[in-house]
């Protein structure tokens, strides 16, 4: 279910929020506790998984206790499809 | 003269009824907070300062998220008559190690007495206590004296005098976090009346809508001293609710009427391009007389591009307004007339960069906008400067200098910082900048910080940290910031020379200083660009160069 929504969110999160195109992002890297996307982008991240997916992610949701890492999310997106 | 105790007393016994504060969670109900409630929360931590034998003048550092324990313990401590200094509160992507480290390096040189903590955070706070240090006390939110109405006669504060030290305030990170702001309640409330006439303040129609954090001189001063002080309602939202949702502060505009609001230019920008119009259905914003872009450089872009997404929503283009302020003039040192909106000085882009002038634009050359911050608060006088101290015309770019009824009294217990920055009564900010028919333009700093989202980051912080990362090479790591337009604020660029020359190293190398820097910082780092040896330009002196390893990165982002 989630083999096409991580790749599409590792490379959004390489190339517009890290701006490292190259760099590759582990499934299980976490993302938000370690502070790899920090509150500003959060929001984009959430803006970017509405436009694609057409899944929302509530504001009390952009928390690592939500999500933390590729394959968390790509679950929870999978899940509201 | 008044002191804050005295009206604290004052609206205490005159409009007791009246909300002081509606205190905003997403996903609970607001909580209102009247005077009376505001003030006998506050006799409950006077006491409770009382009941651990803290002693008037001695310092309290507060360590609370938003909520109602924070505006009760800082007022609690002001009628004890001791000293409140409003930390950050640690957050989960910040380091625990690099917190205590911050904390035990503050608690050395500013010597509080007590924290005041919630008992979550009870062990952090005494984990940064050393045997033998000045913290006596770490008293906490659950172990609070009960109501009590206060017995103002009896209240230390209330025999404060006018020139007494009232709070301190701190810029974040290693550097900003030991040196303290050290204001007086004189300097605070000659600060509150100037700004209250220049800002039109009235008490019976404001409201002021803000998500700032108090541990910040804009959300400290304007956001929160200000309306309650002067008896202005305030309706106060989380900044971890807000940067979730920024929508959130136009529906709390719309909902409570409010007038006046102080943001970040970022700010400007992060709520034109990330709110979405199904969050704004039913918002009516034509009551907000006054958005104030302030404590970084504002940019008319940013205005015009905020203008542009919610006029449709009532706003009033002209509510748009920017100031010019810094904590060691308590807050603003200019405002632009509300009445208008601000100047905006087209300047030909050359002559500026090269011969610090601001002229009028040639026809066929390139131009560039500066967007003015007002001019000058009844109480203060600006002077721009060469690096002799002469005087410069208008329009001949200079460093700004200035002199007002409120300037810190010193920075606390640093006889040498407050020496190095106060000379003969006059305070060099450190920004450059040029006036013109008494409007000041403030176009660049002096001092290498960096300022994110408001936010003041000196790099020599940061270049510490990335230097501790395995494969750099020590002292050969620059950091600077560059101005984003899209962001309307500046982004964090680290370049750090590594002992290898092998790529995929570097990769390593890069995320490793990501990681650490951000855990050990809070400020996530846009571009980290590892290179070989030889690369950052050194001044001959062996310094680094902040500004010519900028313009060489630039000069390699754009080949």
């Amino acid at each position: 279910m989630t083999e096409n929504i991580t790749p599409a969110l590792a490379k959004f999160i390489a190339e517009k929020i890290l701006k490292q195109a190259n760099k590759v992002i582990k499934p299980d890297e976490a993302l938000i506790s370690s502070g790899l996307i920090d509150s500003f982008s959060l929001m984009d991240l959430a803006l970017f998984v509405e436009d694609t997916f057409h899944v929302r992610i509530e504001d009390t949701e952009l928390n690592a206790q939500s999500f933390d890492n590729l394959n968390q999310l790509s679950e929870l997106i999978a899940f509201r499809r | 003269m008044s002191t804050f105790s005295n009206l604290l007393q004052r609206s205490f016994l005159e409009v007791p009824e009246k909300i002081s504060i509606v205190l905003q969670n997403a996903g609970r109900a607001d909580t209102p907070i009247n005077y009376r409630q505001l003030i006998l929360g506050a006799n409950r931590y006077a006491r409770s300062l009382a009941r651990e034998e803290i002693k008037a003048g001695e310092v309290v550092l507060l360590i609370l998220q938003h909520g109602e324990d924070l505006a009760f313990s800082f007022f609690g401590a002001v009628l004890h008559g001791a000293i409140p200094a409003i930390m950050p509160f640690l957050t989960e992507k910040l380091s625990p190690e690099k917190y205590r480290a911050d904390l035990a390096a503050l608690i050395s040189i500013t010597k509080p007495t007590a924290i005041i903590t919630s008992p979550e955070f009870e062990d952090e706070a005494r984990s940064a206590l050393m045997p033998g240090g000045s913290v006596r006390k770490v008293i906490l939110t659950n172990k609070i004296e009960p109501e009590a109405i206060p017995d103002f006669n009896s209240l230390n504060g209330m025999k404060a005098s006018p020139e007494d030290i009232v709070l301190l305030q701190h810029s974040s990170g290693t550097t900003g976090l030991q040196k303290g702001v050290a204001l007086s309640h004189r300097a605070v409330l000659n600060q509150l009346e100037a700004y209250s006439k220049a800002i039109h303040l009235d008490p019976k129609k404001d409201v002021i809508v803000s998500w700032l954090p108090l541990y910040h001189d804009m959300g400290l001063i304007a956001c929160f001293l200000l309306p309650v002080l002067m008896r202005v309602t305030l309706v106060e939202m989380s900044p971890f609710d807000w940067v979730r949702a920024p929508y959130r502060l136009l529906q709390s505009v719309s909902q409570y009427k409010g007038t006046l609001t102080w943001l970040p230019n970022f700010a400007f920008n992060f709520c034109a391009n990330k709110i979405r119009e199904r969050n704004l259905e039913g918002v009516d914003l034509s009551s907000w007389r006054a958005i104030i872009n302030c404590s970084e450089p504002v940019h008319a872009e940013s205005h015009q591009l905020f203008a542009e997404k919610f006029s449709a929503f009532g706003l009033r283009p002209q509510a748009l307004q920017t100031c010019y302020a810094m904590a060691e003039n308590v807050f603003a040192v200019t405002q632009s007339r509300l009445d208008q909106s601000p100047i905006v000085d087209e300047i030909d882009r050359e002559v500026f960069m090269t011969q610090r002038l601001a002229t009028p634009p040639v026809t066929g050359r390139p131009a560039m906008k500066m967007m003015s911050s007002g001019h000058s608060l009844a109480n203060m006088k600006i002077r721009i400067v060469d690096e002799n101290g002469q005087d410069l015309p208008e329009r001949v770019v200079g460093e700004i200098k200035m002199q007002s009824d409120c300037m810190l009294t010193e920075y606390y217990n640093r006889a040498d910082a407050s020496a190095a920055a106060i000379k003969n009564g006059w305070y060099l900010t450190g920004d450059y900048g040029y006036t013109a028919n008494g409007e000041l333009y403030v176009s660049g700093r002096k001092k290498d910080m960096i300022i994110v989202g408001g936010k003041n980051i000196y790099p020599q912080d940061l270049e510490a940290l990335a230097s501790e990362v395995r494969g750099v090479h020590p002292g050969r790591t620059v950091a600077f910031g560059m101005y984003d337009e899209e962001a309307g604020t500046e982004e964090v660029v680290i370049i750090t020379e590594a002992d290898s020359e092998e790529p995929s190293e570097h990769e390593l190398i890069a995320d490793a200083i990501r990681k650490h820097v951000t855990k050990s910082s809070a400020i996530a780092l846009r571009h980290v660009k590892v290179v070989g040896e030889k690369w950052i330009v050194k001044t001959s002196s062996g310094k680094t160069a902040r500004s010519a390893n900028k313009e060489k990165f630039i000069r390699e982002l754009e080949s």
